[in-house]
């Protein structure tokens, strides 16, 4: 076997472009992938135009002055905005395909918001051509202006608080630069209490300042409640997250997963099919097995070429990655592990691939054609298809390596759960496969 | 079922051919694929450095027959009296690796052969193959013949006394035909048992000292080239043929029993 093991490699080498491509074509593959997971869209082009005059953009909430333009500032993050100078040319923007989408803030906005009385609206303009796009500049505009009205919200209550304990507690007020004293309902009732004890007992008028008394009273102590109440008008409704399933791994780390498992399944599938297939493509096959070398032997010897080729690529592609994502290099021997496991399962694949097709090429075919699917299959998220559809897609995933190896390397990498579930599950896909790719062996030397 | 040939029995007389010094025995070898016959009860003898030809038609069962013989594949029924390892075995396409070298390739099967010592047995071989100046080039750049005696070469790596080649001369030129029957004939003087398939009429006249005459998976006759021709001649009213042309009267032969 060593020898078939050293004429394998001899014969790699002697395949310069092969092995350049079968090293390159998977990072590149996995780094798309990773590079696609890990990074957002690129910002959409919206264009925006305000119509409020400079003079109108401030309002003034509780004595306190906003300029309601810098309420756009976590928008303009969001998108890559493109400021014209009226509607009619933002929409003309919209419509000639220069942007996805347009933000028009009418010139009466800051007056309604001012007034308190109705809601301002702005204009929002879609180009629905991608339909994609136009949902990600709907959304993240929709989320924006939720954002803006939180905050305007916010300032609202807080204002009507101040008012609220003006009137609760009293004190003094500006309004348009002129000084009010308000009495206060706490100021109201220490008056009225000290005003009812200098009337006489049995007076009439004493029992009416005693009721007017309890009003002051039970109105300020309803009125100390109120800064909850208008908390919760400013947030109905908070989020509180509570993780259930899966790890905490960063999407850097697992787009670091999903490149190395991508690489393992690529390498080993095509390195193990094709060498196999090689065997029969060269004639070689039946030389071999008429007692120079077992079937089985020559299986064992095609999985180890192919599972240590990629465990070397996989490995140095993570030493590369650890130049740009923290790795936790403590747990090496568990990347080793998995990967291991992972290369051996894919191997067993191989195997059964390359004896199924029996010629180099169509085994790299088939190869490309399986795994690129399969990985997709793996990559689904619950909850982003009907549950019928995501239970088939489980089963589809779990019968082949690169679910259990994405769980097994993530697990090392990232410590995102229990690794050895995943690895028990690749060990029973390595048996299976094996014994797929022995009973293929039989018709192998047929003609 | 119509019994074969033989030199020694007439037409229609059935008899195992079991020479006392036979080095290579089948019996009834019978081999489907699905519902067809490949072969139907086929058995042969050859003895110690016999030349042997399997001659027949396209599809007449000769490579199924030369692959039950070297154990590439099993018979439904009927056996073979040496193991695997005991015969050597030359396919019709070279069973060799292109990308390496002449010796890379002989080294390599030598040590999977476990032969004693490898290098002198790689040096023997490039003498014997005539390819020592060839010898450090991929085998994927030699013409076709020479590639053909790489094959050759790496199937007598294991001194079985039996080999079996499989079509040794197609898609090779008058010259490197004539090289490998040279290289052959020299084994089958040592001692070497060969049996080989063919579709080359003239090349089985020419060289073999018994034909083996199979279609449609039966075998029809075995004997010498000349006794085909006596058969054929004494048979003439069911079919004519031309006095000393083996291929007429291996024809001819066909067509009187049908084929």
């Amino acid at each position: 076997m060593r020898w078939l093991l050293l004429k394998d490699l001899r014969i790699l080498r002697r395949s310069p472009l092969l092995v350049g491509l079968l090293v390159l074509y998977p990072v590149v593959i996995a780094t798309l992938i990773g590079f696609a997971l890990s990074r957002g869209p690129d910002k959409p082009q919206v264009a925006f135009v305000s119509l409020v005059p400079e003079s109108a953009e401030e309002i003034e909430l509780g004595g306190e002055r906003i300029d309601v333009t810098r309420q756009a500032g976590p928008l303009f993050r969001a998108i890559d905005p493109v400021r014209v100078k009226t509607r009619e040319e933002a929409i003309a923007k919209v419509r000639s395909g220069d942007v996805l989408g347009a933000v028009v803030v009418p010139e009466d906005t800051t007056r309604k918001l001012q007034a308190g009385l109705e809601p301002a609206e702005i204009e929002v303009f879609y180009n629905a051509e991608d339909p994609v796009k136009a949902s990600y500049v709907r959304d993240t505009i929709k989320s924006q202006v939720a954002d803006a009205n939180n905050a305007l919200t916010e300032r609202y209550a807080k204002v009507a608080l101040t008012f609220l304990d003006l009137i609760a507690t009293g004190g003094e007020y500006n309004f348009f630069g002129r000084d009010f004293q308000v009495l206060g309902l706490q100021r109201s009732e220490r008056i009225l209490t000290e005003a009812q004890r200098d009337l006489p007992a049995g007076s009439p008028a004493r029992e009416q300042v005693a009721s007017v008394i309890e009003f002051a009273r039970l109105a300020r102590e309803n009125l100390d409640l109120s800064d909850d109440v208008l908390a919760s008008v400013g947030t109905p409704i908070r989020v509180k997250q509570t993780q259930l399933d899966g790890g905490s791994t960063p999407l850097s780390s697992f787009a670091v997963a999903i490149a190395v498992s991508v690489s393992l399944m690529f390498i080993t599938l095509l390195l193990a099919a094709g060498a196999l297939a090689l065997e029969r493509e060269e004639n070689a096959f039946p030389r071999l097995v008429r007692g120079l070398v077992s079937r089985t032997g020559l299986l064992v010897e095609k999985a180890g070429l192919a599972a240590a080729c990629s465990l070397v690529v996989v490995l140095m592609m993570l030493a590369g990655l650890g130049l740009f994502v923290d790795l936790d290099w403590g747990r090496f021997p568990l990347w080793v592990a998995a990967a291991s496991a992972g290369a051996l399962a894919f191997a067993a694949m191989g195997l059964a691939v390359g004896t199924l097709t029996r010629e180099v090429r169509a085994a790299s075919l088939l190869c490309v054609m399986v795994s690129l699917p399969l990985t997709f299959l793996a990559l689904v998220p619950s909850g982003s298809v009907a549950p019928a559809l995501y239970d088939v897609v489980r089963a589809i995933s779990a019968i082949f390596p690169f679910r259990p190896t994405l769980d097994a390397m993530d697990s090392a990498l990232n410590d995102s759960g229990g690794i050895v579930v995943p690895l028990l599950h690749l060990a029973a896909l390595f048996v299976a496969f094996g014994a797929a790719s022995r009973l293929g062996l039989r018709r192998f030397a047929a003609r | 079922m119509a019994d074969p040939v033989t030199a020694e029995h007439s037409p229609g007389e059935h008899k195992r051919e079991a020479p006392a010094a036979a080095v290579l025995q089948a019996d009834g070898l019978t081999k489907r694929y699905g519902d067809r016959e490949a072969l139907r009860d086929v058995s042969l003898s050859a003895g110690r450095g016999e030349l042997v030809a399997v001659i027949g038609p396209n599809g007449a069962g000769k490579t199924t027959l030369l692959s039950i013989l070297a154990g590439i594949q099993r018979p439904d029924s009927g056996s073979v009296s040496r193991a695997p390892e005991e015969i050597g075995w030359v396919p019709q396409q070279a069973a060799v690796y292109g990308k390496l070298t002449v010796r890379e390739n002989i080294e390599l099967f030598a040590r999977l052969e476990k032969v004693e010592d490898p290098a002198a047995t790689v040096d023997r071989m490039l003498d014997l193959t005539g390819l020592r100046d060839r010898a450090d080039d991929q085998v994927g750049e030699l013409s076709s013949g020479n590639r053909q005696r790489v094959n050759i070469a790496v199937g007598l790596l294991g001194r079985q006394p039996v080999l079996l080649l499989d079509e040794p001369s197609a898609a090779l030129d008058p010259r490197q035909r004539e090289r490998v029957w040279e290289f052959v004939l020299s084994l089958t003087e040592a001692g070497t048992t060969v049996v080989y398939s063919t579709h080359n009429i003239q090349e089985a006249e020419r060289h073999a000292q018994r034909v083996l005459v199979l279609a449609d998976g039966e075998l029809l006759f075995s004997g010498s080239p000349r006794e085909l021709e006596q058969i054929v001649e004494r048979e003439r009213d069911r079919a004519p043929v031309e006095r000393g042309d083996f291929e007429e009267a291996f024809v001819a032969f066909l067509r009187q029993r049908g084929h």
